[in-house]
Formats: C-alpha cells, sequence, structure tokens
C-alpha cells in the first residue's frame, strides 16, 4: 500500500463527465469514464503507445553506464550468433507406451468440477504431460467449450506453490505415518460409534466418494458429514423447498424460450450448466438473410454481469428491490402472493409481464443462485404459471449427492465444536477457516477440536490450522466421478501420475473407514462394477472413459406440484434510498479464492472493470461523488462489527448507493502469486447476509492504493478525432432488430467511409488458402475463455501486477469494453481484439529487419528469431494489438511450469515483439496432414484455440477463398465490417455488428 | 594556442583509422565464415555416445531398416529413438555379456532411459517434420547422409537456415521417388534435374519459403 498515486491514474473531474454525458444527443459510444473527460492527462496516457516511462530500464543507469553498455552490446550483437549450441540429450522410452507417438499429441475424456458440478473436458497430452484443456463435444454441461476456469486449471497442476508432501504439524511426514495415527484414532472411535468424528467436505456430486461416505457413516452411526462451500446453492434449494415443499433441481432449455428474464443470475458466467446454457441462449441470437427471430433477453440484477451486458432490457434494482419486483411481476401475472406495488419502475415491470404473457410456454425465468429463497420460489411459481414447465423449464431430483442447507451444516459443526462434542474433523478441500462467515467464529472454535486433518491443493490457512495436511491430486492426476448440471456422470481419469506424494480423498475415506489403503482406480472400478454390473463392466467402462460420459446417468424428468403458499412480504425491503448497501459476489477470475494463487487468472481483466490482479470497492459514478471519493482512494468498510479496506473503483452501470465487493481477495497463505493480493471481502461477511445487506458504512482513510487496471491499455486511438469519433469510425455498430430488417445493410452504410481499395502496389492475389476470420458480436458474451485458451495454447507468460501497471501486460487477445448511452445503465458491448491479419498491414514496412512479413495464406506473420526489439510494428499499429517482452517474462527455470509449455509453439525470450499467429502451429499440423493425403485442406480441420473453447461459437476460422466455407458465408453477409477498415488496412478478422431486440413499448418509452 | 599533438601523430591516426576499416572488413567477411565453419555447426565431427552404437554395422552389414528403430519417421515430427527394449529384441540374445552393451542392460533392468546425445539438434524456435519430407519424396540420405557409413554417426550437412531453403527453393534437385527414401545407398541419378521436375509434379510438391512454415 503506498501514499503516491501511481503515475498511470488518471484524475475524474465527475461534474464534467456528466455534463458530457449529458449534452450529448443520440446513440454514442465510449469506452470509460477517463475518455468521456478526455482530459489531458488522458491524451498524454493516450498518445504514448506504451504509458509513460513503460519502456524505461528499471533501476538507476546514468550516463557513462548506458554508453558502456551500448557499446559492449553493439560490439558482442554479431558475436551473439556465433555461439555454440549447448548440447542436448534424447531419453528414449524403456518400454514405449502403447499408442504413444512423440510429436503428436493424445486427447483423453475426463472432467473438471466448480462447486461439485462437472464440465466435460478433452486434455491433450504430449507424451504424458496434459499441456492444454478442450472441451468434451459429447458432454451435456460442455458442448466442447469451456471456461476460463477450467482453462486456467491447468495451471494448478504445474503450480510450483502446490503443496507437495504430507506435513504433521508443519513438518513433513509421510502417508503410512499418518495412515496409522489415523487407524488408531479411528479404533478410538469405533468404541463411540464415531460419536466425535466429523468430515466437512465441499458440494459432493460424486457418486462413488458419496458412496464411501455414507459407508463410512454406516459403520460410525454417530459421525457426521457437514458440507460448505461460500459461493453456495442454499437459496436455491430453500426456494424449490418453498416452492414444491421438497428439493428439485431445475434444468433450462434456453434454445426454447423467446423471452428470457434474469433475476439477478449472471446464468452466462456461473452456475451449473452454465457453458450450454450460453450455447442454447446465443443459438437464439443469430441471424440470417431470411431468418431474423431474436429471443428477447430481460435483466434485473444489482451488480453489473456478464448476463447483464448481453440484456434487451436491463433494470439495476437493489438488492432489496428484487423481491418486491418479483412479488410484484408474480402478482401481475396471477399468482396470489403479498405484494406491494413498485411506483418507481411500474411500467418496466407492466410492459415485462405483456410480454410475458404474450410468449405462454416459450417464456424463462431464471433466478440468481444469490437471490433469496423467496425470489427462487416465486420464479417456479412464475414459470409454472406461464406454462413453461416441460418447454423451457423442467426438473429432476437434485443433482447433489446429498444436498444439505450448507450454512446450517456449518453452524451445526460449530457448535458442536464450540461445545467440545468433536475429536477429530477431516477437511477435505474447501478452506473454511479463510471463507466461513465472519460471524461463526470457526478458527476460534475449530482449536477445540483435538486432530485436525485437512486435504488440499495447496498448504492454505486452514492447513496451518491443523496437525495434519494431505496434498490433494490434482483432478488432472487422479481417478474420480462426478456429475454435471443434469446428473451425467463423467469419470475422471488421470493423465499424469501425482507430480508429488499427493492422495485423492477416495483413499482419505478409505484409511478414515479403518481399512487397508487401496488406490483410487481400484475404489472408483469397483464402485463403478456394482453400477455396470460384472458380466457388462469392462466394455461399459472402457466406453465410458472414452466418451467422457458414463451413457444413460442424466437424472430422469419429474414433476413437482407447486403448492402456492408463500410468505408475507416483510417491512424490510422498503430500505432508505440513502443508506448505503454491499453487495458479496464471487469474483468473476479467482472464484472463492481456490484460484488465487492462479497467476493466469490474476492477470485476466475481469469482465467488465478490466480490473487485475485485485478486487475492489466498486461504485457508480454518482455513489462516488455524493461520498467525495475517487478512484483508488483507499476506504475503510464497517459491517457488521467488521471491517476491512478496499480501494474504489468506479464501474459504469452499477447501482447507486451500494457497493460490490468480490470475494476470494486478500489470502495469507495461497502461495507466492496470490499472497496478500486485494482485499479479503470474507473478513466482514456474516452468516446472516451472506450476499448484500444494507448496514454498510463506510469512512475515507486518506491512503490511495494502485490499481492494475487494462481498460486503457493498447486502446485504438480515437481521441485526435471529433467527439463522435469512436461512432463514426464505427468500432461498434448495433443496431435493434427493427432497424435491420429495415436496412440490413446499416453495417456496411451510414455513417461509415467506405474502404478504400487504392493502392501503389497490385493486389495480391491470395491462391491457395486465404485465412479468415470473424467474431459474431451477437454471441460473445465476453467471458474471457477466448483468452485463457490463447494463453494456454500459444505459452503467453504473466508479467504482474507492476507490469500490468505499465501496460506491459501479453495476452493476444484483448476484449474491448465499449458503453453506449446512459452512465447509470448503459448498454455494453464486448469486442474480443487480437491481430487482423491485415493484407496491408501497417506493421510490416515498418520493420528494419524484416520480422514480420506476410505469408502466402495471407497470414501476418511473426518471425520471433529476427526481431530485434524496435517496437516500430507496436507503434504502427493502428489495432494496438502486438505486445513486446520487455523483460524475460518467460519461465525458463522452474522445473514444474516447463511441463506446461505448448510443445508446438515457441517460448519468447527477452526483447521480442509476438502477437496472434492465428495459432499456426495448428494450421501448419492440418497442412501437413493434408498435404500427406494429397489433398486441400477441409473445412474445420483448422480449429484456432479461441474458437475451439468459446461456449456460445461466436468466433469462426476458416478459408475465406473457399466460398463454401461458413466464414466465407459470414463474410458475405450485411452485418459484416472490419475495423478502422477505412485505413485500407484490409483486416482479414471482421466483425458481425450486434442486433439487439428490446420491447417497442419499452424502447419508445426511453 | 598551442597544438596538443604533434605533427607525427598524424601518421599514427591514418594508420588507425586503416587499421581499422581493415578489422570491420575483416570482421563482416570472417564472421559469417566462422559461424558456417565446423567449429560452430559440428558437421562432420563424429559425437561420442553412450554406446558406440555403429549404424554402419547395423544398416550396412546387418542390413536392418531405419524404420526398425526410428519408427515414427513416416507419422510424425519426430523420426523417434529405439525404446530400450527395442535393443533388447535382439540383445538379449545376441552378445548378451558384452561389456559395450551394459548401459542398454542397466537400462532395461532399471527402468532409467539411455541418455544420447542429440546429433542433429535445430534451435528451439524451429519446427521440422520428417513425416511430410519422407511423403514428398526426400530421403533420409538427403539430410542425413551416408549414415549407413557412419560408425559413429555425424552431423553431414550444417542444418542452417540456408540449407534448409537450399531445398525448399528447388525441390527438383533433392526430391527422389517415394520407394526410395529409405534407401541409406541411395545417389543422385544424372538425370536428376528431369527426374525430379517429373516427381514435383507428380508428388505435388509445393514447399513453401513462409516464414511460419517452420518458425511457429
Amino acid at each position: 500500500m503506498t501514499k503516491k498515486k501511481s503515475s498511470q491514474t488518471i484524475p475524474l473531474d465527475l461534474s464534467t463527465i456528466r455534463d458530457l454525458l449529458h449534452s450529448k444527443q443520440g446513440p454514442d459510444y465510449w469506452r470509460s469514464l477517463e475518455e468521456i473527460a478526455n482530459t489531458e492527462e488522458f491524451q498524454q496516457f493516450l498518445h504514448h503507445e506504451f504509458p509513460s516511462q513503460a519502456s524505461q530500464l528499471r533501476g538507476s543507469v546514468n550516463r557513462r553506464k548506458f554508453l558502456t553498455l551500448m557499446g559492449a552490446s553493439l560490439s558482442l550483437a554479431g558475436v551473439g550468433a556465433c555461439t555454440r549450441q549447448p548440447d542436448e540429450k534424447i531419453l528414449p522410452y524403456v518400454e514405449t507406451p502403447e499408442e504413444i507417438i512423440p510429436g503428436k499429441p493424445l486427447f483423453f475424456a475426463s472432467a473438471f468440477t466448480l462447486g461439485g458440478f462437472a464440465t466435460g473436458i478433452l486434455a491433450e497430452s504430449h507424451m504424458g504431460r496434459p499441456i492444454k484443456i478442450e472441451g468434451n463435444p459429447t458432454h451435456p454441461a460442455s458442448l466442447g467449450a469451456t471456461d476460463a476456469l477450467t482453462q486456467a486449471s491447468l495451471l494448478n497442476l504445474y503450480d510450483p506453490d502446490r503443496a507437495q508432501f504430507i506435513t504433521q504439524t508443519g513438518k513433513p511426514s509421510i502417508w503410512d505415518t499418518f495412515s496409522q495415527t489415523l487407524q488408531d484414532e479411528v479404533a478410538i472411535q469405533k468404541t463411540k460409534q464415531g460419536a466425535g468424528m466429523r468430515i466437512l467436505t465441499q458440494t459432493i456430486t460424486s457418486p462413488t466418494l458419496s458412496n464411501q461416505i455414507k459407508e463410512f457413516l454406516d459403520l460410525f452411526p454417530k459421525a457426521k458429514w457437514h458440507q460448505y462451500e461460500p459461493i453456495g446453492r442454499d437459496n436455491v434449494h430453500e426456494g424449490s423447498q418453498m416452492a414444491f415443499g421438497k428439493l428439485a433441481a431445475t434444468q433450462y432449455r434456453f434454445d426454447q424460450a423467446d423471452i428470457v428474464l434474469a433475476i439477478g443470475s449472471d446464468f452466462l458466467t456461473f452456475g451449473p450448466g452454465h457453458l450450454r446454457y450460453a450455447r442454447d441462449f446465443t443459438s437464439r441470437r443469430r441471424v440470417d438473410h431470411e431468418q431474423a427471430d431474436l429471443n428477447r433477453l430481460y435483466v434485473v440484477e444489482s451488480t453489473p454481469s456478464n448476463t447483464g451486458a448481453m440484456a434487451d432490457h436491463r433494470l439495476p434494482l437493489r438488492p432489496r428491490e428484487i423481491e418486491s419486483f418479483t412479488r410484484f411481476l408474480a402478482h401481475l401475472l396471477g399468482i396470489a402472493v403479498d405484494f406491494s406495488p413498485i411506483e418507481k419502475h411500474k411500467n418496466w415491470i407492466i410492459e415485462l409481464a405483456q410480454d410475458l404473457k404474450k410468449h405462454q410456454g416459450t417464456s424463462l425465468i431464471i433466478p440468481g443462485e444469490q437471490q433469496s429463497p423467496i425470489v427462487h420460489g416465486l420464479a417456479h411459481a412464475i414459470n409454472h404459471k406461464l406454462g413453461n414447465i416441460n418447454q423451457t423449464v423442467s426438473h429432476t431430483e437434485p443433482v447433489e449427492s446429498h444436498p444439505v442447507n450448507q450454512l446450517d451444516s456449518l453452524q451445526e459443526l460449530i457448535e458442536d465444536m464450540k461445545n467440545g462434542q468433536v475429536d477429530m474433523i477431516t477437511i477435505i478441500e474447501g478452506n473454511p477457516v479463510f471463507d466461513s462467515p465472519v460471524d461463526l467464529e470457526f478458527s476460534k472454535y475449530f482449536s477445540n477440536v483435538r486432530q485436525r486433518i485437512h486435504m488440499s491443493l495447496y498448504a492454505d490457512e486452514t492447513a496451518d490450522l491443523c496437525h495434519w495436511h494431505i496434498p490433494a491430486t490434482h483432478y488432472l492426476e487422479t481417478w474420480s466421478d462426478a456429475r454435471a448440471y443434469d446428473g451425467t456422470v463423467s469419470l475422471i481419469q488421470p493423465l499424469i501420475a501425482p507430480l508429488y506424494d499427493n492422495k485423492s480423498p477416495h483413499e482419505l475415506i478409505q484409511i478414515l473407514q479403518g481399512k487397508e489403503h487401496r488406490s483410487n482406480y481400484s475404489i472408483i472400478r469397483d464402485h463403478w462394477k456394482s453400477v455396470f454390473g460384472q458380466k457388462e463392466f469392462e466394455k461399459s467402462w472402457q466406453q465410458s472413459l472414452h466418451d467422457g460420459i458414463v451413457q444413460g446417468t442424466a437424472l430422469p424428468q419429474k414433476q413437482f406440484t407447486l403448492q402456492n403458499k408463500f410468505p408475507p412480504q416483510t417491512a424490510a425491503t422498503n430500505s432508505s434510498q440513502k443508506q448505503l448497501e454491499i453487495i458479496f459476489r464471487p469474483d468473476p477470475t479467482i472464484y472463492d479464492g481456490r484460484f488465487a494463487n492462479n497467476a493466469w487468472l490474476q492477470e485476466l481483466p475481469k469482465p467488465l472493470t478490466k480490473l487485475t490482479w485485485d478486487n475492489a470497492a466498486l461504485m457508480s459514478l454518482a455513489t462516488a461523488e455524493r461520498l467525495g471519493l475517487t478512484n483508488e482512494e483507499l476506504i475503510a468498510l464497517h459491517h457488521e462489527g467488521q471491517s476491512m479496506k478496499a480501494p474504489v473503483w468506479i464501474m459504469a452501470g452499477h447501482l447507486d448507493d451500494s457497493i460490490t465487493l468480490h470475494l476470494g481477495y486478500g489470502r495469507t497463505r495461497a502461495g507466492q502469486v496470490g499472497n496478500n493480493r486485494g482485499f479479503n471481502a470474507y473478513s466482514i461477511r456474516t452468516s446472516k447476509k451472506l450476499w448484500d445487506s444494507t448496514t454498510l458504512e463506510i469512512q475515507k482513510t486518506g491512503d490511495q492504493y494502485p490499481l492494475a487496471n487494462t481498460q486503457h491499455h493498447h486502446l485504438v486511438d480515437l481521441t485526435s478525432y471529433d467527439r463522435k469519433a469512436i461512432e463514426e469510425r464505427g468500432l461498434i455498430r448495433s443496431a435493434t432488430l427493427e432497424e435491420y430488417l429495415e436496412n440490413p445493410h446499416f453495417a456496411q452504410e451510414a455513417d461509415h467511409p467506405p474502404s478504400p481499395e487504392d493502392s501503389l502496389y497490385p493486389p495480391h492475389q491470395y491462391e491457395g488458402h486465404a485465412w479468415g476470420m470473424v467474431i459474431n458480436q451477437n454471441a460473445c458474451t465476453g467471458c474471457n475463455a477466448c483468452v485463457m485458451a490463447c494463453q494456454s495454447e500459444n505459452n503467453i507468460p504473466v508479467v504482474g501486477k507492476e507490469e500490468v501497471k505499465k501496460g506491459r501486460e501479453m495476452h493476444w487477445i484483448r476484449i474491448d469494453r465499449h458503453y453506449k448511452g446512459d452512465l447509470n445503465n448503459p448498454e455494453t458491448h464486448h469486442q474480443p481484439v487480437l491481430c487482423m491479419h491485415c493484407e496491408n498491414a501497417p506493421c510490416e514496412p515498418v520493420c528494419p529487419v524484416g520480422a514480420t512479413v506476410h505469408s502466402e495464406e495471407g497470414l501476418n506473420q511473426m518471425v520471433y528469431n529476427r526481431c530485434v526489439g524496435t517496437r516500430y510494428c507496436s507503434n504502427n499499429c493502428p489495432y494496438k494489438v502486438r505486445r513486446f517482452n520487455f523483460t524475460l517474462y518467460s519461465e525458463f527455470e522452474t522445473p514444474s511450469l516447463k511441463l506446461l509449455q505448448n510443445p508446438d509453439v515457441t517460448v519468447r525470450s527477452r526483447g521480442v515483439m509476438e502477437k496472434c499467429t492465428y495459432c499456426v502451429q495448428r494450421i501448419n499440423a492440418a497442412r501437413i496432414e493434408a498435404k500427406k493425403e494429397n489433398r486441400k485442406i477441409e473445412e474445420g480441420e483448422i480449429v484456432t484455440a479461441c474458437q475451439q473453447v468459446c461456449p456460445t461459437q461466436a468466433i469462426v476460422f476458416g478459408d475465406i477463398n473457399d466460398p463454401s466455407s461458413q466464414v466465407s458465408k459470414m463474410k458475405s453477409n450485411p452485418l459484416n465490417y472490419g475495423l478502422l477498415a477505412e485505413l485500407n488496412t484490409r483486416p482479414r478478422t471482421t466483425y458481425w455488428a450486434k442486433l439487439r431486440n428490446p420491447n417497442i413499448e419499452l424502447e419508445t418509452e426511453k | 594556442m598551442a597544438q596538443i599533438f604533434h605533427r607525427n601523430t598524424n601518421i599514427i591516426s591514418k594508420i588507425s583509422i586503416l587499421v581499422g576499416l581493415l578489422i570491420s572488413v575483416l570482421t563482416v567477411w570472417l564472421l559469417p565464415e566462422f559461424n558456417r565453419s565446423s567449429y560452430i555447426t559440428q558437421t562432420g565431427i563424429p559425437r561420442e555416445q553412450p554406446i558406440p552404437f555403429s549404424h554402419k554395422h547395423h544398416v550396412n552389414e546387418l542390413g536392418i531398416d531405419c524404420r526398425y528403430c526410428h519408427t515414427d519417421a513416416e507419422k510424425s515430427s519426430f523420426a523417434g529413438m529405439p525404446s530400450t527394449h527395442t535393443c533388447m529384441t535382439c540383445h538379449s540374445q545376441i552378445q548378451v555379456d558384452s561389456p559395450v552393451l551394459k548401459p542398454v542392460r542397466t537400462s532395461y533392468k532399471t527402468g532409467y532411459s539411455l541418455e544420447w546425445l542429440r546429433v542433429h539438434d535445430l534451435p528451439d524456435f524451429v519446427y521440422f517434420n520428417h513425416s511430410i519430407h519422407l511423403h514428398k519424396g526426400i530421403g533420409c540420405v538427403t539430410c542425413h547422409g551416408r549414415v549407413d557409413q557412419m560408425p559413429v554417426v555425424w552431423k553431414e550437412h550444417s542444418l542452417d537456415m540456408e540449407w534448409c531453403l537450399d531445398c525448399h527453393r528447388q525441390p527438383e534437385l533433392f526430391i527422389q521417388p517415394r520407394e526410395s527414401v529409405f534407401n541409406s545407398a541411395w545417389q543422385t541419378p544424372e538425370n536428376q534435374l528431369e527426374l525430379g521436375q517429373k516427381l514435383v509434379n507428380e508428388y505435388n510438391v509445393n514447399p513453401s519459403l513462409d516464414c511460419n512454415i517452420c518458425h511457429q
């Protein structure tokens, strides 16, 4: 923490911004508040290709030393090339494993779990080391896509900070010693029927593990199994309890829905099945020449989310008001429920209700996991009332093996610990010391337990207070199983043997049962032997491993009867306007804190704020203005007798008088990457108010805390033009469905100057393949998965917070955020920007050494071994997509991280420029296979990493010389436009203009 | 004002300039020459290996095909190195007590790999694929030389980029019928240009000169 203002901070004059925005007429796009204000500082910041002093040497270098260094490097420049290559060894196998061909990857189906729910993956293995994760197309929750967290989970496997050996009170030990100690302990408990034994896990959907725990509970009837997850689904369960009198899981079919209402739900980002939902949802936002049938998304939310950014109509409401809203809506739809009419947004809600009524059976209401039980209960009632059941919404039995109210479960455990009833606790995964509600004082009563055992990937805060810590296996190292959102079971199979002395939960429970140690392979196989039956076992087992799913395990649909008994409205829902509210939400990149030591995710700009490496107190401009706060100002937050500090970050579209804090930061024992990053929001989060609270007070501290925000880095420079520049240059082009139907060519006409065709040279004819890409902004949800997939595929290094502040982040794809209109509730557009592979690439003629040149297939090639680092190319790139290795960012030393690198992509050294290659390694691999068979590369043979990962198939890559290819067809669509095409760069990457489908009744009223 | 330097120094400065120029010219000429020398490229220098494996004996005298050991050359970028098991298929029967083969037996027993020295080692930013070259009629001998005549393997060619480009620019000078690519004794025929031209057309050989073909 420093009092000094970072050089990067741009002062914001709040009243000016407001005036400027209000004075504007008609639609107008803007990228940040700083840009609207357009202060001199902002101009200066922008005009530096890299933020000021970014290219200066670190440390003090005086003139004399500089000259010495320059002289020496000049004379050594040529000699450097004359070094003899160091000798390298080849170590062949002793016995070559079946199927392995060195140089060719193998793919294995497995599954990644978050919050207990599985996403099917195909892990790419090069000679036994997993280096990339892809989605499993046959898995219902993946359909071939993955999200940013799944992509980045690979880095956790190789994280050098992972716990590497069993420890007893901090000292290294071995499994045999541990199991012996445990056996003795278990023998004692056996006499008491396990009365002093407790197991605390996270949400479990694994059939085998839950079976093992149930067996354990049979053996020790007085022992208890608790579950707790800080980002839990208690409200979902309570809601179905309220609506149906029993627990039910809900699955949504967005592809069937014309009208979607998300009540505080970020269904495109988090939650079981979110990848599937994103795919289904955007499948209804695609237009063809003839068919223009868009769905319509209404979002009611308290804190801006990616789902809110996709909305056709977004209504920001305070957390307390969401219940009143839902009650009112239910009433309007004819459900008998206690309500009070909302005056403020009455018309909006009435129009929504009208629209829903018009779409009986084709509408869909999805409440967010953080919403109160009554909202969930009413959402069920509304879906029933509208006849959506079995149309767009269906129910099954709960997917969780043992669904409980996790907060109650944790409280019961803490009560028992308090009363000294717990002799021995085994915590499997999870970090309750860090993330349990602060008022429950978990760590205080935890020390009452005589024997504390913790198993997890990292020796974290909880491990610190435990007698034993067992390093857990990463999911790529172990055998297990898990269920997806619809109940489909995936077998989890190891890609690599455990790197260290890791054990799996299955092995631990085995010992807890007082039995002999068994490998998790035999435990899983035995479980599935009992399911498949001896006769069919081997066939079914092999088939399930191959497919990544166990056929026929999806839970059958079930009908639940609505009870229609809802509790009356309490008075508390009408809180006074000026009372500050706090909203807790999972962090978009590090989730609940479990990914805190994952440098890829830490450096990933958060979807809407573009913050990296930290969380912040997010608030609206008006609130900041009222409280006299500005960006990066450190404030103290007091809540329920607890307090913490956090820096302010002003966010457009944020609700007034409320502050959003993302959970998961402020770890103290995460590892060298995650320690002391950001601010611990768990420290003021209480069990009564897990998601939002009105009893927040704040106080200025007078300190500053610099944040690393990437919004202004690599920004397309438009300030040299007038205020309407972005609109006129058309970085973002959008229209409503109606406008589009009236004029399908809007994206290529209107104000946009046509692309010039002038050139001094004759046009180059691309005879073979010509690679191109189209990014469909209708489908892009800004989820960041492509950024992570690119990082993983292309060996992109992380640079750290200090370097990010200097604008030196290395991501080859950045997702530009554009706003349109009102400051309080703007339309939000995401635009992934990567190398455009311009046919007239401005970077090429300025390179003095020919390190960036064009290929015969139209790729703008970057030749690392030629690059001398003048950075002229980056200077001349209008899209600002080139990244420079200012220092040695790539990892060459840490042994475990060497295993992470993709062997098909050069690891760049210092002083070298790099950028998107269109995954040329994948192009080359496909070309070689095609040439061997003496044919052309076929459509779909080359899939770039970003394209493959994209949950909504927003990125399409292919041969633009082939008129039948998908990319050619998309390029010939009138929605297609090039970024800054009027510069005559002839970009190969183009965009599809975005279409919105607003409700005319609401639009005109606006 | 008195002169600082004596008149004699003129000649010294003139000589210095001349010598300086000479050194620069020599450097510009010598550096690339040095870079192409076998000291740097290690061409023609037999490299010591943990086992003095003789290709001459195994290929020439015993007639073992390249692919018996380098199994993946037609399938993958990497030609493949024989596993210890492959050596032991014969050497569990032949020369079972030979002291020279001790490392092989040890490896087989302990499960630890043999550590061969890489003779043909491209820089890490270069990607070469064996399979496509073999499919397009570039034989082993074209790049690796007469391995069947080498008691201990050495590098026949520098593997420099200019050397790669020689062939990528004029494949007809080096191409041979697919049937003969594994023939270690293949010799360029008199009518290579004619044959080459025919094969280039027949195999649809169109080697790219794009940087990204090798630098990815």
